[in-house]
């Protein structure tokens, strides 16, 4: 990884500011839970901030991105309103998708956070359409098609790797891969170590990273969001990372390798960028517990907010099913 | 029509088209959408010029003429070619996109249920679809169980998806250009025994949820879509010697279906028969069977009568595929059935 870029000390301050926002919300809303107001099936990103955190310093506001129902982490890092966002996840008129769509299913044009899909697998066909239209802007947009290492075995992945090779399509396959597919492991899944050796069946430059590695992945990110601007088509990245609770919250993952848990989360990459920040002079702790708790304060006002706001009327059920109302 | 006269068509966008066949209609209506709209993309196995415009060359000539950004020719990937034209209707392209035959559309039923149709409302508006499926279907080629399929009802079953099969060139043409301007995904059912048969064409829009009444008539209603209504208006003129008049309404647009055209056809004539090529059993006929019965009850002469295709899979077997399809006779003895009750 020598000869990728590396970010600079303000990236760092901006990738941790992210990936915090991300560790905070995700604390919140299991707290929420827990304390019964808020009923859900919740997909923690816990342990895999730094993956979209790094990756989204490098795109910009109309670039598109596509991710799945474990994608809290991928919205936030690419700017979600916090507010909007706490709204649709207690199901309330004021949330970006009014209530309609839920928590596996936000949906924010305006960050270019354009699907966030229930079915595993389903990010990557869409972002390659995106990328299609991007490309047909003539815009140098990029389209990120998020997706973990289960969804890289069904025949979506394969097929749309192939369609945005061979149309040159300015698509990142990224693959979060936290090494568990719901239950079953990667060794229990495909016989191949590395999913990344797939790019090379379709004609793509495929890499596997540190995904918890904020330089890595910050590196690895930057030179395929530059490939792809710049017309020379999709790369595939495999950010190895782990998550820190079970496939959904509630359940206690006993099927997870007991040692491989204990040792990622005794290398928990938010305070270890957090400690690398000091240590460097980055930020001092009191500058980095001044944005920690304007984070909180921020999570609090929108979870707040929420709780305030109305439910949907029950009219909505008709609305937005098609684009005029059909009685 | 020849080729050329299909140019000259085009040349002059008031040109009403004395006899053209569905597959030129529907290719005409392409090029005219393509021409009005740049946003209008295309995409599908073998659709550009290379590959010789489609397998039955419904796309023939636009790849020449609209260029190969706008045409592309896909992998065999039906996931592939539904996704990227969600992701390309997204980004604010008109994508129309071909799923071969019809029974192919299970290979991207994830694609069209989950995400074409109900992107828009797990938004709450935000994003829409405005993607065409093309894609054709119909008996009577020998091609058995995998290749001849009419599943009309799974999609007139998914909230959020327009499903359109016209019976003539004239509705393809104008529905074509209806559902490419349409704001919601419109899943377009090509009748491909019916692919050759010339008809008039006048190039106006066809609007979508809207059927037409192809026969007036008094005393039975024959309900239908596609391949029934050729078929219909066959049965129609035989019971007409025998002093029945029948009215064949062609719904043109499954869902939504025009209930009010409908209804006011059977309120008048008392009596109902749909009629459609799909299996009977959970087909599109029962939805407007009960929708009939509920409306009207009290008015109806005699209970509404179905006609569908048999609960097996599409037959190899001449004989076989020719009695999975209700017949003309079928549809002439059912008519004579209803007329005598009540």
């Amino acid at each position: 990884m020598s000869n990728y870029p590396k970010p600079d000390a303000a990236t760092l301050l901006e990738i941790y500011k992210k990936a915090t926002l991300i560790k905070q919300n995700d604390e919140r809303v299991i707290r929420q839970m827990k304390a019964g107001k808020l009923v859900t099936p919740y997909y923690s990103p816990r342990g895999q901030e730094i993956i979209p955190s790094a990756l989204s310093v490098s795109l910009d506001d109309d670039d598109y991105i596509c991710t799945i129902y474990r994608g809290g982490h991928d919205m936030l890092a690419k700017g979600f309103p916090l507010d909007i966002m706490w709204a649709e996840l207690a199901g309330r008129a004021t949330g970006s998708c009014k209530g309609k769509g839920g928590p596996m299913h936000l949906t924010y044009p305006e960050k270019g956070i354009m699907v966030t899909t229930g079915i595993v697998g389903s990010s990557m066909p869409i972002a390659t359409g995106l990328g299609w239209a991007a490309k047909m802007d003539g815009k140098n947009r990029v389209s990120i098609a998020n997706f973990g290492d289960g969804a890289s075995n069904i025949g979506a992945f394969h097929e749309s790797l192939n369609l945005a090779a061979l149309w040159k399509l300015p698509v990142i396959f990224l693959c979060q891969n936290n090494t568990y597919a719901e239950h079953t492991s990667m060794q229990d899944s495909t016989l191949i170590e590395q999913y990344s050796i797939r790019g090379a069946s379709y004609g793509m430059p495929g890499v596997t990273v540190n995904g918890n590695d904020p330089d890595e992945m910050y590196g690895v990110a930057k030179v395929a969001i530059e490939r792809a601007r710049a017309g020379e088509g999709p790369t595939l990245i495999e950010a190895m990372t782990f998550r820190f609770n079970g496939h959904l919250v509630g359940e206690a993952g006993h099927y997870m390798d007991k040692d491989a848990y204990a040792k990622a989360q005794g290398v928990d990459p938010v305070p270890l960028l957090r400690q690398r920040l000091i240590d460097d002079g980055i930020a001092s702790e009191d500058e980095i517990a001044a944005i920690e708790a304007d984070i909180d304060r921020r999570i609090t006002a929108a979870i707040e907010a929420a709780d305030a706001a109305p439910f949907p009327d029950t009219t909505e059920l008709k609305r937005d099913v098609f684009a005029h109302e059909i009685a | 029509m020849t080729d050329t006269d299909v140019q000259n068509a085009n040349a002059d966008a008031n040109v009403v088209a004395k006899k053209m066949t569905l597959i030129e209609a529907i290719n005409l209506a392409l090029a005219d959408a393509m021409e009005a709209d740049p946003k209008v993309v295309a995409l599908g196995e073998e659709v550009a010029d290379k590959q010789e415009g489609g397998v039955m060359g419904v796309t023939k000539g636009l790849s020449t003429r609209f260029g190969d950004d706008r045409v592309r020719s896909t992998p065999i990937s039906e996931q592939a070619i539904i996704g990227a034209a969600i992701g390309a209707s997204i980004g604010g392209y008109r994508p129309v996109a071909e799923i071969m035959l019809m029974n192919f559309v299970t290979v991207a039923m994830d694609m069209i249920t989950n995400h074409a149709a109900k992107l828009r409302f797990m938004s709450g508006g935000q994003t829409n679809v405005p993607i065409v499926i093309r894609t054709m279907t119909g008996s009577g080629f020998s091609t058995g169980g995998q290749h001849s399929d009419y599943l009309e009802a799974w999609f007139a079953h998914t909230p959020g998806i327009k499903v359109v099969a016209p019976s003539n060139p004239d509705d393809a043409y104008g529905l074509m250009r209806s559902a490419i301007e349409d704001d919601d995904p419109v899943l377009f059912i090509e009748h491909l025994p019916s692919y050759w048969t010339p008809g008039p064409v006048s190039r106006q829009h066809v609007p979508i949820g809207k059927a037409r009444v192809a026969r007036e008539g008094n005393d039975v209603t024959l309900i239908g879509h596609s391949r029934a209504i050729g078929d219909g208006l066959a049965a129609a003129a035989i019971l007409e010697k025998e002093g029945l008049s029948v009215e064949v309404i062609d719904l043109r647009t499954i869902s939504p279906w025009d209930r009010e055209t409908v209804i006011a056809s059977v309120r008048k004539t008392g009596r109902a028969l749909i009629v459609h090529e799909a299996v009977r059993q959970f087909g599109i006929g029962a939805e407007i069977a009960a929708t009939i019965q509920e409306d009207l009850w009290g008015v109806l002469k005699a209970p509404v009568k179905r006609l569908g295709g048999a609960f097996s899979p599409v037959p190899f077997s001449k004989p076989l595929e020719t009695a999975f399809v209700p017949s003309q006779d079928d549809i002439v003895a059912t008519i004579r059935h209803l007329a005598a009750a009540g």
